[in-house]
C-alpha cells in the first residue's frame, strides 16, 4: 500500500483513465486520482489536461483533498490562467472559514498563484487575513504581501499593504513578527531605496523581544534585520550584543553565524578597553568552533566565514589552531578552507605543529591538496621568518621525495622565499637544479628560469641550463618565454663575455619569431636598453626588487569590513561583495562597519546617506580614453605630447568624484581613517553643478592665514586606485601656489616611484617640481605632501574653468582623477589697482561684461570683509557711502594677467551683500564670486 | 528565499522536484552535474554552486543529493540547515530517507515539503507540529482509512503552532510516564605516526527520550557541570537558567530530541582509549608490502572497548591483501581500496592482531603516501569526559515519572597515521 502505485500506467492512456476517476462520485475514488495526479506531477510530467477536473474536485470538506488539489493549482494555474479563476470563487470563500487552518490556506495559495485576474481578486482577503484575530493566519498572510509583491509591486504599494506589514512588527506573537521581518526584508531586497524596514530603538526592542520567542527560522531573520541596524552609540550596541549573545549556543547553526554578524559588526563600536570586549571575543571562539563538528557541509559555509573573521580579528581563534587540522577523510572543499585557516592562524608560537601538519598533508592522495599544502609550507616560511629555515628544509625534504608535482610546487614556493629573504638560502639551488628536466608545469618553469636568472652569478651552467629552455621557446607559455628573456638579459648583464651570442638569440626570438606585442615590447625595450646604454640598463634589470609583503591573499581592508556586514550569506562564501554577483544588483546597499563611537569621524549612518550608486554609475572621472593616452605618454617620457582636446568633464563630474571619494571614506574605512582624510560630518549630497555648495561643503573648518585654504578632500579614493588614497587642497602663501597632498596606502603592499602630471589646464596650472616622496609607502602609511605649483604649464580652456586633471603614477599603475581648485589661489600680490585707473577701467568695461551676485548670510562688517579679502589679495581701491550703504570696491588680478574689478554693496544690518563683477574676460566672473563666497563665508 | 528543491540520486536521476515559487527548469541540475562530474567523488562536490541566474545548495544525505536553487541572496548556511532538517523529516515519518522511502511515499512528501516552506519562508519544521498536520504513514492506519475513508490529514490548527513553546504538543497523555537521557560522546582524534596525540577533542551530545503527559517542566544538573563551557541547546532550554546557576531547566518535547550538544577540548580531559601499533611499508621494486596492527586498549577507565572496527584506504597501487588476524575477520574491496577489520572487544590479555602481504601492482612506484587508519569503538556506561547527571526534577505535573540515564563513549573521526 504506497504510493508507487501511483506511478504504474495503463494501456488505454494514463490522462484518459485519470480524468474518468477524477470524475467519479465516489470521494475515495477521487482522491486516490488526484494523488496519482500529484505523484506524476512531483516526477515532473505534464498533467495539466486535467486542469478543469482537478479544480472541479476543489470544493470539497476533505482538508487532505482540498490541499491536494491546491497543490496542483499552485503548479498549473499559471499555464492555464482562464481556467484558474474558476477557482477563486471557492478560495474567497475559504479566506472566511471559521477553521484558520483553511484561512490561512486559502490566502497562502492564493498568493502562490502567479495570475494577475486572481491577484486581483487575493487584495481583499489578504486585507482581511492581516488583521485576524488567530496569529496563524496572521504570520502566513505576512508572507503573502511578499509574494504578491514579487507577483505585482505597485499593486502591494497602492494596496497600503505594506505599513500594514509594518505595523505587524509590533504584533503581540513573536511568530508573526518575525515573518513580518521575513517578508520585509525579502521586499526591501528588490526595493533597496524604500525605507522599508526603518529600525528606531522602540522597535528594535520589539524584535530583540520576539527574538527569543520565535522559531529558529524567525530568529535568523530577525537577527539579520538587526545586523542592518546602526545603534546611536556604544551603550546602545553593547546592549544589543548582551541580548544576542544567548543566540550564540543555539543548536541551528545558521542562528549562531548570524548571530556572529550581528556581534563582529557591532563590536567595531566597543571601545576595546572595555571589559565586555574582551568577554565579547572570548564568547565569539567556541560557538565557531562548535560549527566545525558539523555536516561537511555547514563546515564549509563556516570555514569561509571564519576565513573573514580570522583576517579581521584574528584574535578571536588564536589559541584554536587544531580544531583546523585536516581529518583525511574530510571532504576536498573542507580540507582546502582549513589549510587556508591555518596559515592566517599560524605565528610563531605554534608554527611548529603547523609545520609538522603540512608535512604530512604533502604525502596525501589528493593532488590539489597536497599542492595546496606545499604552497603552504612556503606561505609559513614568508609569514613567519623564525620559521623560513625549518620551513626550507621541510621543502627540500619534500623535493628529494621526487612527486613530480610536489616538486614543482616547491620551487614555486621557494623562489617566494628567496625574494623574502635574500642572499640567505641559496644554499638549495644547486638541488633546485637537479630537478630541472622534470618540471612540465608553466608557472614552475618560470620560477625557476626566474631562480637561475637572477643567480646567475652562483651557477657555474646558467648559460647552459639557460640555454636548454631556449631550445623549445615557440612552445612555451608567454610566462615562461618572458621570464626567460629576463633571465637571459640578467646573465648577460652579470656574465656579458660568455653570453653574447645567447642573449642576441632570444632578443631575436622575443622580438622577430613572436607573435606576442607584450613579449616583443619587452624583447625590444631589452634591446634598446642594452644598445644605448648598458649602465642604465642594469641599474634598470637589477635594480633591487622590493621585499614581497607577509602575508598572501589577504582580502583588501575595504572589501573586508563589507564582507564582515555579510557574514553568513552567499557573498561571505565568494568572498565578494554583493553587488559583484547578485543578479539585478542595481539594489544592493553598499554595508559598512560602523565607526567607533567617541572618535571624531562622522557618526552619520551609512545606510542614510545614499551611498546605493553602484559603481557603474558614476560617471568616469577622466573623460575619454584619448586624454588618458596623453597623459600618460607625459608622464613616462616627460616633455608634453599634445593630446586630443579634452572632452567636457563638467562640474557635475567633480562633484561626483568629491562625493564618490567622501563616501568612500565614511563608508568603506571608517574607523580606520586618518581623520584628514574624512569630510565634514555634515556632507551631504551636493547637487550637480553646485559648485558653490562644493566649496561650502569643502569650507566647514578652514583657517585663515594667507590665502584662504580649504580643508582636504579625498580626491582619488582607494577603491579607484588599487589601494592609494589622495586627498588634497589648494593654498596660496606669500605668492606661491601649492598643492598639499595627503597620500594615504591602503593596499598591502609597499608604494614608490611616485610621480605626477597635470594634464593642459586654462590657467597653465603645472607642478614646479617633481612629487619628491623619497621613502616607499609601507602599507596603511600616510605621507603629507606639499608640491609647489606654477603656471607656465600649457594651456586649454577647460570647462568648468577650474577643472584640473591629474595623472598619479606609483609602482603599481597611473590613476587620474579630476578635481576643481579655488580661484583665489590664482590672485597675485600686486593686483591692487589705482583709484584713477580702476574709474577709467570700470567705465571702458562694457556694461554687458558686469556680472552681479548675491553673497548671502555673511554678517560681517565692510571693514571685516575688506581686511578679510584683502588676506586672499582681493584689494580694496575705494570705499564709500551711499544712502546708508557701504560700497567698497575692489581689484584683484589673475596669475594670467587678467584684471577683475569689483564693487561690493554692503548694507549694514542686512547679512546679504550685492557684488558686481566686471571684467574683459567675462567668463571668469562666476568663479571670482565663487572664490569671494569662500573667502567671505571662512 | 528557497525557490525550489530537486532531489537526485546517485546515478543522477531527478526523482522528485518541488517548486515553492515560479518553477524553475530541471536544466538548472546541469549545472550540478558539470561539478558532480569534476568532483569525481560524490562527497566532494561543493554544497554552494553559482549558475548564470540561480544559486545551487546542495547538501548529500542517505546517497541522494537534496539541491536547492535559490536565486536572490540567502544565508546558505540557513538553506543547509532546512535541507538536512527536510531529511531528519523523511527519516521520521518513514523510517529511513532512502529514494525508495521517497517515492513509496511522494504524497505525503510533497505535503511535508509543502507544510514546512511556505514561498522560501519556513513554515513548520518540528516534527511535532507537522505529525499532527500530517500523520505519518502507517500500515494499520491505511488500512483503516481505506475501510473508513478518513484522512490522514490533521482538521484543526496544530496546538503547538503558535504557543510560546512551539516544539510541545497541547494534550499529551501517556500511561507510563518516562524520561530517558542518552549522554552520547564522540571521541575526535587525531593520533601520529609515533602515537603522540595531535588533536583531540570530545564531541557530546544528550539525546533524550521524553513521554511525559501535560505540560512538564524538568530541570537536569550534572555533577560537573563546569565541563560544559561550550554548548549548543535545542530551543527549549532557558539559557539565563543555565548561565546563572548553570541547571538545565526546560519544558520538553514530546519524543525523541537533542537536548543538547557540547564539546570538550581541553587536551588533558580527553582520554584516548585505544592505541595501535602498526607496521605498513612497501618495499620499493618488489611491488609487495608489509601490513601489521596490533590494537589495545589505554586509558579506558577500567570498562571494555567494544565494536572495534579499523578501517584502512590503501594506496590504489594496492591489489589485494593476504592478512592473518588474530581476532576478528577481515575483508578487502580491491574496487575501493578499502581494508575493514572488524574486531569486536577488545580483551587485554590477548591484542587483536593483523598482519600479512600486501600485493601491489606490478610495475607501478612505490606509494608515496601512508593509509591513515580510520578506528571505531564503543564504550558502555561511561563518559569519557566524565560528565554525570546528577538529578531530574520534574514540576508542574503530579504524577512520578519514571527517569532513566544511559552514558555511552564512541569514536567519532578517529584516525591513526602510519
Amino acid at each position: 500500500m504506497t504510493d508507487s502505485k501511483y506511478f504504474t500506467t495503463t494501456k488505454k492512456g494514463e490522462i484518459f483513465e485519470l480524468k474518468a476517476e477524477l470524475n467519479s462520485d465516489k470521494k475515495e475514488k477521487k482522491k486516490e486520482a488526484v494523488k496519482k495526479v500529484i505523484a506524476s506531477m512531483t516526477v515532473g510530467k505534464d498533467v495539466s489536461a486535467l486542469f478543469p477536473d482537478v479544480v472541479n474536485c476543489m470544493q470539497t470538506d476533505n482538508l487532505e483533498l482540498k490541499k491536494l488539489v491546491y497543490l496542483y493549482l499552485m503548479n498549473y494555474a499559471k499555464s492555464q490562467p482562464d481556467m484558474a479563476i474558476m477557482a477563486v470563487n471557492t478560495f474567497v470563500k475559504d479566506c472566511e472559514d471559521p477553521n484558520p487552518l483553511i484561512r490561512a490556506l486559502a490566502v497562502r495559495t492564493m498568493g502562490c498563484i502567479r495570475v494577475d485576474k486572481i491577484t486581483e481578486y487575493l487584495c481583499e482577503p489578504l486585507r482581511k487575513c492581516l488583521k485576524d484575530e488567530d496569529p496563524y493566519v496572521r504570520k502566513t498572510a505576512a508572507v503573502c504581501v511578499a509574494k504578491l509583491h514579487d507577483i505585482n509591486a505597485q499593486l502591494v504599494e497602492d494596496q497600503g499593504f505594506l505599513d500594514t506589514l509594518k505595523d505587524l512588527i509590533s504584533d503581540s506573537n513573536p511568530m508573526v513578527v518575525a515573518n513580518a521581518v521575513a517578508a520585509l526584508s525579502e521586499i526591501a531586497e528588490s526595493h533597496p531605496s524604500s525605507n522599508l524596514l526603518d529600525l528606531n530603538p522602540q522597535s528594535i526592542n520589539k524584535l530583540l523581544t520576539a527574538l527569543n520567542e520565535c522559531t529558529e527560522w524567525g530568529q535568523i531573520f530577525i537577527l539579520d534585520c538587526l545586523a542592518n541596524y546602526m545603534p546611536k552609540d556604544d551603550r546602545e550596541a553593547q546592549s544589543i550584543c548582551e541580548r544576542v549573545t544567548p543566540r550564540l549556543s543555539h543548536a541551528n547553526s545558521a542562528v549562531v553565524l548570524s548571530a556572529v554578524k550581528v556581534l563582529m559588526k557591532f563590536m567595531e563600536m566597543l571601545s576595546k578597553d572595555l571589559d565586555y570586549y574582551g568577554t565579547l571575543l572570548k564568547k565569539l571562539a567556541p560557538p565557531l568552533v562548535t560549527l566545525l563538528s558539523a555536516e561537511p557541509e555547514l563546515q564549509y559555509v563556516a570555514l569561509r566565514n571564519i576565513n573573514l573573521i580570522v583576517q579581521k580579528r584574528p584574535e578571536i581563534l588564536k589559541h584554536e589552531m587544531k580544531v583546523f587540522f585536516v581529518k583525511y577523510n574530510d571532504p576536498i572543499y573542507v580540507k582546502l578552507e582549513k589549510l587556508d585557516i591555518m596559515i592566517r592562524l599560524a605565528s610563531q608560537a605554534n608554527i611548529a605543529q603547523v609545520l609538522a601538519e603540512l608535512k604530512e598533508y604533502a604525502t596525501e592522495v589528493d593532488v590539489d591538496f597536497v599542492r595546496k599544502a606545499v604552497r603552504a609550507i612556503g606561505r609559513c616560511a614568508i609569514k613567519v621568518e623564525q620559521s623560513a629555515e625549518r620551513c626550507v628544509s621541510t621543502l627540500l625534504d619534500l623535493i628529494q621525495t621526487k612527486v613530480n608535482y610536489v616538486v614543482q610546487e616547491a620551487i614555486v614556493v621557494i623562489k617566494d622565499i628567496f625574494r623574502k629573504y635574500p642572499n640567505k638560502y641559496e644554499s638549495v639551488i644547486a638541488t633546485l637544479c637537479e630537478n630541472l628536466d622534470s618540471l612540465d608545469e608553466p608557472e614552475a618553469r618560470a620560477a625557476m628560469i626566474w631562480i637561475v636568472g637572477e643567480y646567475a652569478e652562483r651557477i657555474d651552467n646558467a648559460d647552459e641550463l639557460l640555454e636548454s629552455f631556449l631550445e623549445g621557446f615557440h612552445d612555451e607559455s608567454t610566462q615562461v618565454q618572458l621570464q626567460l628573456l629576463t633571465a637571459i638579459v640578467k646573465l648577460f648583464l652579470k656574465k656579458p663575455t660568455e653570453t653574447q651570442e645567447l642573449v642576441q638569440q632570444v632578443l631575436s626570438l622575443a622580438t622577430q619569431d613572436s607573435d606576442n606585442p607584450d613579449l616583443r615590447d619587452r624583447g625590444y625595450i631589452y634591446w634598446r636598453l642594452l644598445s644605448t646604454d648598458p649602465v642604465a640598463a642594469k641599474e634598470v634589470v637589477l635594480a633591487e626588487k622590493p621585499l614581497i609583503s607577509e602575508e598572501t591573499d589577504l582580502i583588501e581592508p575595504t572589501l573586508l569590513d563589507e564582507l564582515i556586514c555579510y557574514i553568513g550569506t552567499l557573498a561571505s562564501v565568494y568572498h565578494k561583495p554583493p553587488s559583484a554577483f547578485v543578479e539585478g544588483s542595481r539594489g544592493i546597499v553598499h554595508k559598512s562597519l560602523p565607526p567607533r563611537t567617541g572618535s571624531s569621524e562622522s557618526a552619520e549612518s551609512p545606510d542614510a546617506a545614499p551611498s546605493g550608486a553602484p559603481p557603474s554609475e558614476q560617471p568616469a572621472v577622466i573623460p575619454t580614453q584619448g586624454d588618458l593616452l596623453g597623459d600618460l605618454l607625459n608622464l613616462d617620457l616627460g616633455p608634453p605630447v599634445s593630446g586630443p582636446p579634452v572632452a567636457t568633464s563638467s562640474v557635475q563630474m567633480g562633484a561626483v568624484d568629491l562625493l564618490g571619494g567622501g563616501l568612500d571614506s565614511l563608508m568603506g574605512g571608517t574607523g580606520f581613517t586618518a581623520p584628514s582624510a574624512v569630510m565634514p560630518a555634515n556632507l551631504g549630497p551636493p547637487p550637480s553643478g553646485g559648485l558653490g555648495d562644493l566649496f561650502d561643503l569643502a569650507g566647514g573648518v578652514g583657517t585663515l592665514s594667507g590665502s584662504h585654504v580649504a580643508p582636504k578632500t579625498v580626491w582619488l579614493p582607494a577603491m579607484k586606485a588599487k589601494g592609494l588614497e589622495i586627498s588634497g587642497t589648494f593654498s596660496r602663501q606669500v605668492g606661491a601656489i601649492s598643492m598639499d597632498l595627503l597620500l594615504t596606502n591602503k593596499a598591502l603592499q609597499v608604494m614608490s616611484d611616485f610621480a605626477i602630471q597635470f594634464n593642459r589646464n586654462s590657467f597653465g596650472l603645472a607642478p614646479a617640481a617633481p612629487l619628491q616622496i623619497h621613502a616607499p609607502l609601507a602599507p596603511n602609511q600616510t605621507v603629507e605632501i606639499s608640491l609647489p605649483l606654477n603656471t607656465v604649464g600649457s594651456v586649454m580652456k577647460m570647462d568648468p574653468l577650474n577643472n584640473l586633471q591629474v595623472a598619479v603614477k606609483n609602482n603599481i599603475d597611473v590613476f587620474y582623477f579630476s578635481t576643481l581648485y579655488p580661484l583665489h589661489i590664482l590672485f597675485v600680490e600686486d593686483g591692487k589697482m589705482e583709484r584713477q585707473m580702476f574709474l577709467a577701467t570700470w567705465k571702458d568695461i562694457p556694461n554687458e561684461n558686469e556680472a552681479q551676485f548675491q553673497i548671502k548670510d555673511c554678517p560681517l562688517s565692510a571693514d571685516a570683509v575688506s581686511s578679510k579679502l584683502q588676506g586672499s589679495n582681493i584689494f580694496t581701491v575705494a570705499k564709500r557711502n551711499v544712502e546708508g550703504q557701504d560700497m567698497l570696491y575692489q581689484s584683484l588680478k589673475l596669475t594670467n594677467g587678467i584684471w577683475v574689478l569689483a564693487e561690493l554693496r554692503i548694507q549694514p544690518g542686512s547679512p546679504s551683500f550685492t557684488l558686481s563683477l566686471k571684467c574683459r574676460a567675462p567668463e571668469v566672473s562666476h568663479y571670482v564670486y565663487q572664490a569671494y563666497e569662500t573667502i567671505l563665508k571662512n | 528565499m528557497i525557490h525550489s528543491l530537486f532531489l537526485i540520486n546517485c546515478s543522477g536521476d531527478i526523482f522528485l522536484e518541488k517548486h515553492w515559487k515560479s518553477v524553475v527548469s530541471q536544466s538548472v541540475c546541469d549545472y550540478f552535474f558539470e561539478a558532480q562530474e569534476k568532483a569525481a567523488d560524490v562527497e566532494n562536490v561543493p554544497p554552494v554552486i553559482s549558475t548564470p541566474h540561480h544559486y545551487l545548495i546542495s547538501i548529500y544525505r542517505e546517497k541522494i543529493f537534496f539541491v536547492s536553487v535559490i536565486q536572490t541572496e540567502v544565508p546558505p548556511l540557513f538553506v543547509i540547515e532546512f535541507l538536512h532538517r527536510v531529511a531528519d523529516t523523511f527519516q521520521d515519518y518513514f523510517g529511513e530517507c532512502s529514494e525508495t522511502a521517497i517515492k513509496d511515499n511522494v504524497v505525503i512528501v510533497y505535503e511535508l515539503l509543502e507544510e514546512m516552506l511556505d514561498n522560501g519562508f519556513p513554515l513548520a519544521t518540528e516534527s511535532n507540529i507537522l505529525k499532527e498536520l500530517i500523520k505519518p504513514p502507517t500500515i494499520l492506519r491505511s488500512v483503516v482509512n481505506s475501510i473508513t475513508g478518513s484522512s490522514n490529514m490533521g482538521e484543526t490548527l496544530p496546538t503547538g503552532q503558535l504557543s510560546n513553546i512551539p516544539w510541545r504538543r497541547a494534550v499529551v497523555k501517556y500511561t507510563n510516564n518516562e524520561a530517558y537521557f542518552d549522554v552520547i560522546e564522540e571521541i575526535d582524534a587525531i593520533i601520529d605516526k609515533s602515537g603522540s596525540t595531535v588533536f583531540a577533542e570530545i564531541q557530546g551530545v544528550i539525546d533524550s527520550c521524553i513521554k511525559l503527559s501535560g505540560m512538564p517542566d524538568l530541570s537536569l544538573s550534572f555533577m560537573n557541570p563546569r565541563l560544559l563551557d561550550d554548548v549548543s541547546f535545542h530551543p527549549c532550554i532557558r539559557f539565563k537558567r543555565w548561565e546563572s546557576e548553570r541547571v538545565l531547566s526546560f519544558i520538553p518535547p514530546d519524543g525523541n530530541f537533542r537536548l543538547l550538544s557540547y564539546r570538550v577540548s581541553a587536551q588533558n580531559l580527553v582520554a584516548i582509549p585505544v592505541y595501535v601499533k602498526h607496521m605498513i611499508s612497501f618495499k620499493e621494486n618488489s611491488s609487495s608490502g608489509r601490513f601489521d596492527v596490533t590494537i589495545g586498549p589505554k586509558q579506558n577507565m577500567g570498562k571494555t572497548v567494544e565494536g572495534v572496527i579499523v578501517t584502512v584506504h590503501m594506496p590504489k597501487a594496492v591489489l589485494n591483501m593476504n592478512l592473518t588476524s588474530t581476532q576478528g575477520s577481515y575483508t578487502f574491496d580491491p574496487v575501493l581500496k578499502v581494508l575493514t577489520w572488524d574486531i569486536g572487544k577488545i580483551t587485554p590479555q590477548k591484542l587483536p592482531n593483523l598482519k600479512g602481504i600486501v600485493n601491489l601492482q606490478s610495475g607501478a612506484p612505490k606509494p608515496e603516501e601512508n593509509p591513515s587508519l580510520n578506528i571505531q569503538f564503543k564504550i558502555q556506561q561511561l563518559a569519557i569526559s566524565g560528565l554525570k547527571v546528577n538529578r531530574l526534577d520534574m514540576f508542574g505535573e503530579k504524577y512520578k515519572p519514571f527517569k532513566g540515564v544511559k552514558y555511552i563513549t564512541k569514536a567519532g573521526k578517529f584516525q591513526v597515521r602510519t
